[in-house]
């Protein structure tokens, strides 16, 4: 146990030592130029890609939250291996082909961008939903009842608290990767900050990659660290995993 | 008052789990539902509640068919204990305990009133687990809080499955004993369901002694042991019913009957019991040390008497074998 905590102290730091050894080594050649010359665009951009992670994030949960509720009831139970097997299928339908079909149909732009983010976030925050709530044991459900819970006192006392970190964990595996996936948002014309990183590959120009993927990359350790913290607030602290080790 | 009128439970697929079963449980009783695993227990108790639909036949809770009761309101008026796991993982030890009478929309005070007596009741320090959650409690103190919690709202009918099943036997020992002590306090009219004679020997007023949905014998503790209906109840009961119907007896008993032995001062060292003690622990005493008897002793420690080996075996003799039906009460 010791050594393990150790060995992870170790690969921690040494991570540190070399972002921090990038962040001096990019900044001695004036890769982050861009950042001070063009403010205003980076801005901009920042805005865009926020939007479009917002935007599309939100859209998700309100999507994928209900009809996971919906298909564990034990009205849907029967038929949730369809939605299950839906949602698997999405899963494995390549970006391209739904975004060959959206552009079809929405054109290109933001609206396309925020769909195809939409369509990859779903899923998980679906799947993660519907896990946690069937993972619950049956015999508290079943406490529950005989306590005299009517079904929605059931759903928001009972099976969504002990469903929540798994919730959460969905939730926010989906937005990490979807600030990540945003930037490609560019090659429909959506915008955000992989016009930098796109401009930046194609002219060669570090100074625009890296103006631009840097800023994505803190944008998602941002993220997973306040939905971490959003997670400590949510997730009662009795069903918490480490609470049953 | 529960009664079972010609209660029968069909489940898809044809299985009876429950066949034309009647018995009435007395209020302040506790009768202990007992039989071999499936032989539908669990399936009569959640036909109380109505977790189960009843196919046929009419269960009635003090003279009302619950089929007229609001499901909800019926659910709430009633405690429920299982086994396991019945306790809400996200909830601390306090929200638990109140979960009823949150429901019923009683204010923080009174909520916080009730929390206290009941811990006070099962024996858990209110304070010390207030903020605690279930899983930092032991199997027994997470069963102490689950009977805590069912008592919450005061319900007149309380309904266990084998609430005390999943411990150790000491921990289910003590919690049976403790669990004796409160109905004493509150007595409730409650439907226990075990498949341990031992325990419902020691729990029942009345035993339901059940196989394959359908009753086998409906009687008192001691009426089970010593006259067995039939061979599945004989059986069921094992060979050993007649140390097992010690168990119904005390000492006390055995001295009204045919008194106690002299106390001789010569032999040292012998071991005592107290007279409300019963005899199957008494004669454990006597087969686990040397001497021949143990000192009985009043509540106050006075010295009454001897018991020895042969004063069991002439009272089990006396009292079991010839004038028995024996009544559990005393
Ligand atoms: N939901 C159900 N659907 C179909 N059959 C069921 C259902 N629940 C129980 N049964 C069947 O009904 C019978 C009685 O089950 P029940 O759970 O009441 O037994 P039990 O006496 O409580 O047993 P145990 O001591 O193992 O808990 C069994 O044959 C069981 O398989
Ligand atoms: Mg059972």
């Amino acid at each position: 146990m010791e050594r393990k905590k150790f060995v992870s102290l170790m690969v921690r730091y040494g991570f540190y030592a070399l972002v921090i050894y990038f962040f001096v080594w990019s900044f001695q050649k004036n890769y982050f130029s861009y950042l001070f010359k063009e403010t205003e665009t980076f801005v901009l951009l920042t805005r865009q890609h926020l939007e479009l992670v917002a935007v599309s994030s939100l859209l998700a949960i309100a999507v994928a939250l209900p009809s996971a509720v919906l298909v564990t009831r034990p009205r849907f139970r029967q038929t949730e291996w369809i939605f299950t097997n839906l949602a698997n299928l999405g899963q494995t339908i390549p970006v391209l082909a739904v975004l060959a079909l959206m552009i079809s149909i929405l054109g290109l732009g933001f609206k396309t961008a925020v769909f195809a983010l939409f369509i990859y976030s779903v899923l998980p925050i679906f799947r993660n939903t519907v896990a946690g709530l069937n993972s619950i044991d049956d015999r508290l459900i079943d406490a529950a009842k005989g306590m005299g819970m009517k079904p929605h006192q059931i759903l928001f006392r009972v099976e969504l608290p002990n469903a929540a970190y798994s919730i959460m964990a969905g939730i926010r595996t989906a937005i990490v990767i979807n600030v990540g996936t945003a930037a490609f948002a560019f090659l429909i014309g959506g915008g955000g900050l992989g016009v930098w990183i796109f401009t930046g590959i194609r002219l060669f120009d570090n100074s625009a990659l890296l103006s631009g993927a840097v800023p994505v990359t803190l944008l998602a350790i941002l993220a997973d660290y306040l939905l971490r913290l959003l997670e400590y607030v949510v997730v009662p602290k009795g069903t918490r995993p480490s609470a049953n080790a | 008052m529960i009664t079972f009128d010609h209660v029968t439970k069909i489940y898809e697929g044809d299985v009876k789990a429950v066949d034309d079963v009647a018995f009435t449980v007395e209020k302040g009783d506790i009768c202990v539902l007992l039989g071999p695993s499936g032989c539908g227990k669990t399936t009569l108790l959640r036909m109380v509640n109505r977790l189960e639909s009843i196919t046929e036949g009419e269960i009635r809770i003090n003279g009302k068919s619950n089929r007229d009761l609001d499901t909800i309101e019926l659910r709430r008026s009633i405690g429920y204990v299982i086994q396991s796991n019945g306790l809400f993982p996200n909830m601390t030890i306090e929200e638990n305990v109140t979960v009823v009478p949150s429901l019923l929309g009683w204010d923080r005070k009174k909520k916080r009133e009730r929390y206290h007596t009941l811990m006070e009741l099962v024996g858990l320090d209110p304070a010390e687990y207030r903020k605690r959650y279930p899983h930092e409690l032991s199997g027994g103190q997470q069963q102490r809080v689950g009977v805590a919690r069912a008592l919450a709202a005061d319900p007149p009918v309380m309904l266990m499955d084998e609430p005390f099943g999943a411990l150790d036997p000491i921990t289910r020992e003590r919690l049976q004993d403790e669990f004796i002590q409160i109905q004493r306090e509150v007595k409730k009219t409650i439907l226990f369901v075990s498949h341990d004679i031992d325990e419902a020997i020691k729990m029942g007023n009345k035993i339901v002694l059940m196989r394959d949905g359908k009753i086998m014998q409906h009687d008192t503790p001691s009426e089970i042991l010593v006259h067995p209906k039939n061979e599945f109840v004989s059986r069921f009961v094992g060979k050993d019913r007649a140390i097992k119907n010690l168990s119904l007896h005390t000492v006390e008993d055995l001295q009204k009957e045919i008194g106690l032995g002299d106390i001789n001062e010569t032999i040292q060292d012998t071991k005592t019991v107290n007279i409300h003690q019963d005899l199957r622990n008494t004669l454990s005493t006597l087969m686990n040390q040397e001497a021949e008897q143990v000192i009985v002793t009043d509540d106050h420690g006075e010295k009454l008497g001897t018991v020895t080996i042969d004063h069991v075996q002439r009272y089990l003799h006396l009292e079991i074998r010839e004038k028995a039906p024996v009544s559990t009460e005393g």
